[in-house]
C-alpha cells in the first residue's frame, strides 16, 4: 500500500516535471504567437524589471548593512577587520545576491504572474486565446520568460552594487573602518570568475522562478482545486517551488564551479 | 430520434461523439450537421451536456470517440483544428474578456493575433464592429466597468471583428433578465442576416430559439433527440419534446395570478 502511494506520488512528479519543461519549451519556441511581441516584452520587463527596483534596492541596503556590521564584528575578532571589503563584495556577488533578488523577485513578480494567469485560467481568458489559434503558453508565458534573462540578471547587479555600497556604509561609516581599504579590497577581490557565476546564477533562477510561476498560474486549474481556491494554491505553490528551486539549482551551479 | 435531411451540404458535421467524464457518459453517440449559413439551436436542460459538446467541436476538451469534421476534413488534423480556429469564433457562456485590457484592446486581439487584413485597417475595423454593437462610447473602458448587457455585446463584437464563417454562442443569455435576453437574441439574429455566418447556438431558452433558428438540435441525457427543423420542432407532438418545450407556458400558467372576483 504504502510502496504503491510512493510510487503513485514519484510518478505524478515525474509527470508534472515533463509537463512545465514541454510548457516552458512551448513558451519560448512560440513567443511570437499572438503578435505585438515588442510590447508584449516591454510590458514584461516593466512588470518583472521595473516594479521590483524599489523592492530590491530596499532588501540589498539592509543585507549589506547587516554584513558590514557582522563582518567588521567577526573580522576584528581575528585582527582582519581590512578584509570587510573582501567578505561583503564576493558574499553578495558569489551568493547572496543572486539568491536574495530571485527570492525578492519571485516573492512579488513570481507570484503575481501565478495569480493572473491563474485568474485568466478559471475565468476561461485562457481558452479564449486559445480558440482564437494563438499559443496560450507563447503569448502568456513566452515573453515573460525572456524577459526575466534580461531582468534577472540586471536587478542582481543592482542588488550586489546597492549591497556593497551597505557595507561601507556600516563599515566605514558608522564603525571605525578605513574607506580606502574597503574599496580596494572589493576591487582586489572580485574575480571575472566571481561576475560570471553572480550572472549565470541570475539567468538561472530568473528562468526556473518564472517558468514554474507561470507554469503554476496555467494549470491552476490542475491543483485539484476549483476558482479563487485553486489560484490562490497555485500562488502558494509557485513561490514555494521557486524558492525550493533558486536555493536547489544555487547548490548544484556553486557544487559545479568551485 | 426524429431527423430530417439537409438540403445543403454540411459546413460542420459531428460523427459519433462520445465524452464521459469519469464513469459518468455526458455525450453518448451523438450526430448531427451544421449547413453553411444556418443558425442551429442546441437546446435541452441544464447538464445535458450543451456546452460539452461545444467544446469538444472546438478541441478545448477531447472526446473519447467520435469525429468532427469542418468543410468535410476531421478535425483530429491539428492543422485542420487551426484552419477552424482560424475561421470561427466563440462566444463564451461568461464572456472570457480579457480584464486588463479595454473594450478596444479585447476586440483588437483576435485581428492581432490572426493577422487578418492590412495592419493600419485594423483601428478602423474595431470601430466599425464597436460601432455596429453600440459600444463605440465604452472603447477606453475595462470590461469591468461595463454592465452585463455590455458585456455580453463586448463578447460578441470580439467574435465577430474577424468576419467569421462560424460563431459559436455558448448561453448567449445566461444570466440575463428576460429583456436583456430578447435583446441578445434580436442581435444575434440581425448580425447573422447581416454577416451571414453560420452559428451554433447552446441555449436553454425554447422560445427565444424557435424564433431566431433554422434548425433545431435537443439534447437529452447526453443524446440527440431531436435534429430539424426549428418549424418541426415547435410543432412536434413526441410528448417528451412537448414536456421539454412547454415546460415554461406551463410554468407561466401556473404561476398566473388569480382574477380577482367583481366586487359587488
Amino acid at each position: 500500500m504504502v510502496v504503491a502511494r510512493v510510487g503513485k506520488f514519484t510518478l505524478d512528479k515525474v509527470a508534472a516535471t515533463g509537463r512545465w519543461a514541454l510548457f516552458s519549451v512551448q513558451a519560448l519556441a512560440r513567443v511570437r504567437s499572438g503578435g505585438e511581441f515588442k510590447t508584449r516584452l516591454e510590458r514584461s520587463v516593466f512588470e518583472i524589471g521595473v516594479r521590483c527596483v524599489p523592492v530590491i534596492a530596499i532588501v540589498a541596503a539592509f543585507a549589506g548593512l547587516v554584513l558590514g556590521l557582522q563582518g567588521h564584528y567577526v573580522l576584528s575578532r581575528f585582527g582582519a577587520s581590512g578584509m570587510l571589503g573582501t567578505l561583503v563584495s564576493l558574499s553578495l556577488c558569489r551568493e547572496l545576491g543572486p539568491v536574495l533578488a530571485a527570492l525578492m523577485i519571485a516573492g512579488q513578480a513570481g507570484t503575481a504572474l501565478a495569480a493572473e494567469l491563474g485568474i485568466q485560467r478559471s475565468t476561461e481568458q485562457i481558452d479564449a486565446i486559445e480558440l482564437m489559434d494563438i499559443s496560450p503558453e507563447g503569448f502568456l508565458a513566452g515573453a515573460r520568460l525572456l524577459a526575466s534573462l534580461l531582468v534577472f540578471p540586471s536587478l542582481t547587479s543592482l542588488f550586489v552594487l546597492i549591497g556593497v555600497t551597505g557595507g561601507w556604509l556600516s563599515g566605514c561609516i558608522l564603525m571605525p573602518q578605513d574607506s580606502n581599504a574597503y574599496w580596494s579590497a572589493v576591487h582586489e577581490a572580485l574575480k571575472t570568475r566571481d561576475i560570471q557565476e553572480c550572472l549565470l546564477k541570475a539567468l538561472v533562477f530568473g528562468l526556473l522562478t518564472t517558468s514554474l510561476c507561470a507554469y503554476q498560474g496555467f494549470h491552476a486549474h490542475r491543483s485539484g482545486e476549483a476558482g479563487a481556491r485553486a489560484v490562490g494554491v497555485a500562488t502558494v505553490r509557485a513561490i514555494v517551488l521557486s524558492s525550493i528551486a533558486i536555493l536547489a539549482a544555487d547548490y548544484l551551479i556553486t557544487a559545479a564551479l568551485l | 430520434m426524429t431527423t430530417t435531411a439537409l438540403p445543403t451540404p454540411p459546413l460542420l458535421e459531428v460523427s459519433h461523439l462520445r465524452k464521459c467524464f469519469g464513469t459518468r457518459e455526458v455525450l453518448s453517440d451523438v450526430n448531427f450537421q451544421v449547413p453553411a449559413g444556418a443558425v442551429v439551436s442546441v437546446l435541452g436542460r441544464s447538464g445535458t451536456g450543451k456546452s460539452v459538446l461545444l467544446k469538444c467541436i472546438v478541441g478545448l476538451l477531447s472526446a473519447d470517440s467520435g469525429e468532427v469534421h469542418y468543410k468535410g476534413k476531421s478535425l483530429q488534423n491539428a492543422s485542420q483544428m487551426s484552419v477552424l480556429r482560424r475561421c470561427a469564433s466563440y462566444v463564451f457562456q461568461h464572456n472570457a474578456l480579457f480584464d486588463s485590457a479595454t473594450v478596444f484592446e479585447n476586440v483588437l486581439l483576435p485581428l492581432q493575433a490572426r493577422g487578418t487584413g492590412p495592419r493600419e485597417e485594423w483601428g478602423a475595423q474595431v470601430r466599425e464592429v464597436l460601432g455596429r454593437l453600440e459600444l463605440e462610447d465604452a472603447a477606453q473602458r475595462y470590461p469591468s466597468e461595463l454592465s452585463g448587457g455590455m458585456q455580453k455585446r463586448l463578447a460578441v463584437a470580439r467574435a465577430l471583428v474577424t468576419q467569421p464563417e462560424l460563431v459559436f454562442f455558448d448561453e448567449p443569455t445566461a444570466g440575463l433578465d428576460p429583456l436583456r435576453r430578447n435583446a441578445v437574441f434580436e442581435m444575434i439574429s440581425k448580425l447573422q442576416r447581416e454577416s451571414r455566418f453560420t452559428a451554433v447556438v447552446v441555449t436553454h431558452d425554447v422560445q427565444e430559439a424557435l424564433v431566431v433558428s433554422s434548425r433545431i438540435l435537443w439534447l437529452d441525457a447526453g443524446r440527440v433527440r431531436f435534429d430539424g427543423p426549428a418549424e418541426a420542432f415547435g410543432a412536434s407532438r413526441d410528448p417528451e419534446i412537448c414536456g421539454f418545450r412547454d415546460n415554461i407556458e406551463a410554468l407561466k400558467q401556473a404561476l398566473q395570478p388569480p382574477i380577482p372576483k367583481e366586487v359587488n
